[in-house]
């Protein structure tokens, strides 16, 4: 009878480990669920701000419109119907703010209980005419006509090169300018940290006695543990006024300093996944080599970086993961101009950064907040496939090495 | 030049130059602590950690904000340890070789990729709005707890399996079953490695930023929280708030530096505390 309850308690006990082993597969589902619940329902919605329409006269040709053509006519960028496919009259906008201009308080009413009908009358009179409004305005026989704004698409999201989400009335939501903004700074600090890194990485692996080795490992696990926010205040307070002297320019903040940060924060991913797979290389390879006569510079050159490149590779990918995901440091240094990046010496802003500065602001459920979850679903992926990336490389390593 | 003494010219060449960056990495290492430190270890005294912020918080201290911190690293470790322990438990100990091992590991690995905004993302859809715990002490726990999930479930498979079979076969020879072999012989083997990996887990959590800014974190709060649902100051986004959007950002430039400072010697503390103890325990039972 004691057997069979100790049986019981060690199956039950048994079943919890089970489950708790399920854990990071749930976490990891969940947040595919949760993330991607938000960020889809950013699609097929109008980009207007409130409750807002867009009208034009009744014989007015153009039907849809875009969120960037009615910025570009807020902004005078568009001037003419024709540009949009409409005849040739210049265009003339009515928004909200241009009520005064257009009626005096009387015509109005206290309570604009007279405005849909001047609305009405003033669309249906003015051939050229583009006017913003709230719905509640709209006259019950609208003479005029409304036009159908073009809804968020996926392909727009991805192309666009303006993100202004707060924009009034059609907020604008093109992330290139995030996603190329992001790529610049990570790749470049890449670039600045491999050859430091892997020449560390063979310098402890190969060159190094035991030693030094005691002493290099516990400071680069420290480089690692440093928090993110303070190397941000490090370099906001020593990198950004160096980049600003150095190429003298009129703010430090900029991509070249998130590439110099995002570097020194990726050293340590990098130097110790490269130092494992080099130390792996098989010890009767380089001992071939070395009897066939080649030194110790020769053997690595020729015998063990190419035999540990996949796993040196592997290294950089994950860095580049890394520095890709990398929030505060970046969001302090970088100067966070949501901007098409054309020079490492000017402010960008990256896909982490926009989050963080700006979820805090977003109303919840708005279409702010579902493009900021938009771009969360963007990193998620890049950084799973980087992740799946890692392992098909050393799994196939694994093989090799068989 | 001979052959030979270009071969040893190129070598000598190229191991300096190795030499010459690995202390550079080194150096970057100091330069960030010297510099940090050297400014702010004037600010801290027993004042700067024991008082609450005043004036627009460009004078007093951080006491809120490391008590905020203690609260979230207890309530992460609370809920991610056991079930990291667990859970690395299962995978090394029970867990077939094959399919389900090799997803449950994958899970695992993408789990650590993931960036930390990311996680401030989903805590704060599913913690604070999904859930209704709103910005609070257990949001922001569970959220960073499931971020050092894997750094806990990682080290305790790797402590598992450094353990030599020969130790699980005798005890289960001896008649001693699973479990029994897992929590007298493995487990307690294993200890002292899992501790490491928990003290490191806990210096992550305690400079996390992202996953807090949107789940828990508190601009100021001249307060000290009563239960879990409450908002708390944190120490590593008040460092954030001072140094960039602060009101008086050139006034509470020492603040910021003494709050860096206090980040900076908890990190160095725990990593030294963990070394020592994978020196100490890893003597004691032979094994590392």
């Amino acid at each position: 009878m004691n057997d069979f309850v100790k049986k019981f308690i060690e199956r039950i006990i048994e079943g919890a480990l089970m489950i708790s082993s399920t854990v990071t597969t749930l976490t990891v589902l969940l947040i595919t669920i949760f993330l991607f619940k938000e960020g889809i329902s950013l699609f097929n919605q109008s980009p207007l701000e409130g409750d807002n329409i867009i009208t034009v006269s009744a014989n007015n040709k153009v039907e849809h419109i875009s969120s960037a053509q009615i910025k570009n006519i807020f902004d005078q960028k568009i001037t003419h119907w024709d540009e949009l496919g409409g005849k040739k009259d210049s265009i003339i906008l009515f928004t909200f703010n241009d009520l005064s201009t257009y009626f005096s308080d009387d015509e109005i009413g206290a309570n604009f209980e007279l405005l849909p009908h001047k609305i009405d009358s003033l669309v249906s009179n003015t051939p050229g005419i583009i006017a913003v409004f709230s719905k509640k305005y709209l006259a019950p026989n609208f003479k005029g006509k409304i036009v159908q704004v073009e809804n968020v698409s996926l392909t727009q999201f991805i192309s666009g090169e303006e993100w202004f989400p707060t924009a009034n009335p059609a907020v604008q939501l093109g992330v290139l300018p995030l996603i190329l903004g992001t790529l610049w700074v990570s790749l470049i600090a890449i670039v600045i940290a491999l050859p430091i890194g892997l020449a560390t990485a063979i310098y402890l692996a190969e060159v190094a006695n035991q030693k030094m080795r005691n002493i290099y490992k516990p400071i680069i696990e420290l480089l690692a543990g440093i928090p993110s926010v303070v190397y941000g205040f490090f370099g906001l307070i020593v990198i950004v006024p160096m980049v600003q002297k150095t190429f003298n320019l009129p703010v430090g903040e900029t991509a070249l300093s998130g590439s110099i940060l995002l570097a020194i924060m990726a050293l340590p991913t990098i130097i110790t996944v490269s130092e494992d797979a080099i130390r792996n290389t098989p010890r009767s390879m380089k001992e071939a080599s070395l009897a066939l006569g080649a030194n110790r510079w020769q053997t690595i050159v020729r015998v063990t970086v190419p035999y540990s490149i996949s796993g040196i590779s592997a290294a950089a990918i994950l860095g580049i993961g890394r520095a890709i995901g990398e929030t505060m440091a970046v969001l302090m240094v970088t100067g966070n101009a949501a901007v098409m990046p054309h020079s490492l010496l000017q402010p960008v802003r990256t896909i982490p950064a926009t989050i963080a500065a700006e979820l805090g602001e977003a109303p919840k459920d708005g279409i702010h907040y579902k493009s900021l979850f938009a771009l969360g679903c963007i990193l998620f992926l890049i950084t799973l496939v980087i992740n799946l990336w890692v392992d098909y490389i050393s799994r196939k390593r694994s093989n090799y090495s068989k | 030049m001979d052959i030979n003494t270009r071969k040893r010219l190129a070598e000598n060449t190229a191991f300096w130059v190795f030499r010459i960056l690995s202390l550079g990495v080194i150096g970057i290492l100091f330069s960030i602590l010297g510099f940090i430190l050297s400014k702010g270890i004037g600010v801290v005294n027993w004042d700067f950690i024991t008082k609450m912020p005043e004036d627009g918080m460009t004078k007093g201290g951080i006491y809120p904000a490391i008590i905020g911190t203690l609260y979230l690293i207890a309530g992460s470790m609370l809920f991610a340890f056991p079930i990291g322990l667990m859970s690395g438990i299962y995978t090394n100990e029970y867990a077939k070789e094959g399919f389900i091992k090799r997803f449950i590991k994958l899970m695992t690995s993408n789990l650590a990729g993931i960036p930390s905004i990311v996680f401030g993302l989903f805590g704060m859809a599913l913690f604070v709005n999904g859930m209704g715990f709103g910005d609070s002490i257990i949001a922001g726990s569970l959220t960073l707890g499931l971020l050092v999930l894997p750094i806990i479930i990682r080290t305790t498979e790797e402590s598992l399996k450094a353990i030599d079979n020969s130790f699980r076969h005798a005890s289960l020879a001896l008649g001693a079953t699973k479990l029994q072999t897992i929590r007298r012989v493995t487990l307690p083997m294993a200890m002292p490695n899992i501790i490491t990996g928990l003290i490191l887990s806990i210096g992550r959590v305690s400079g996390e930023t992202a996953p807090i800014l949107f789940t828990v974190a508190a601009y100021f709060l001249p307060k000290l929280p009563t239960s879990m649902y409450d908002q708390v100051m944190a120490l590593p986004y008040h460092l954030y708030v001072i140094s960039t959007s602060g009101t008086n950002i050139a006034e509470s430039r020492s603040m910021a530096y003494g709050t860096a400072v206090v980040l900076i010697l908890i990190v160095l503390i725990l990593n030294l505390a963990a070394n020592a103890l994978r020196r100490y325990l890893g003597k004691k039972y032979k094994i590392n």
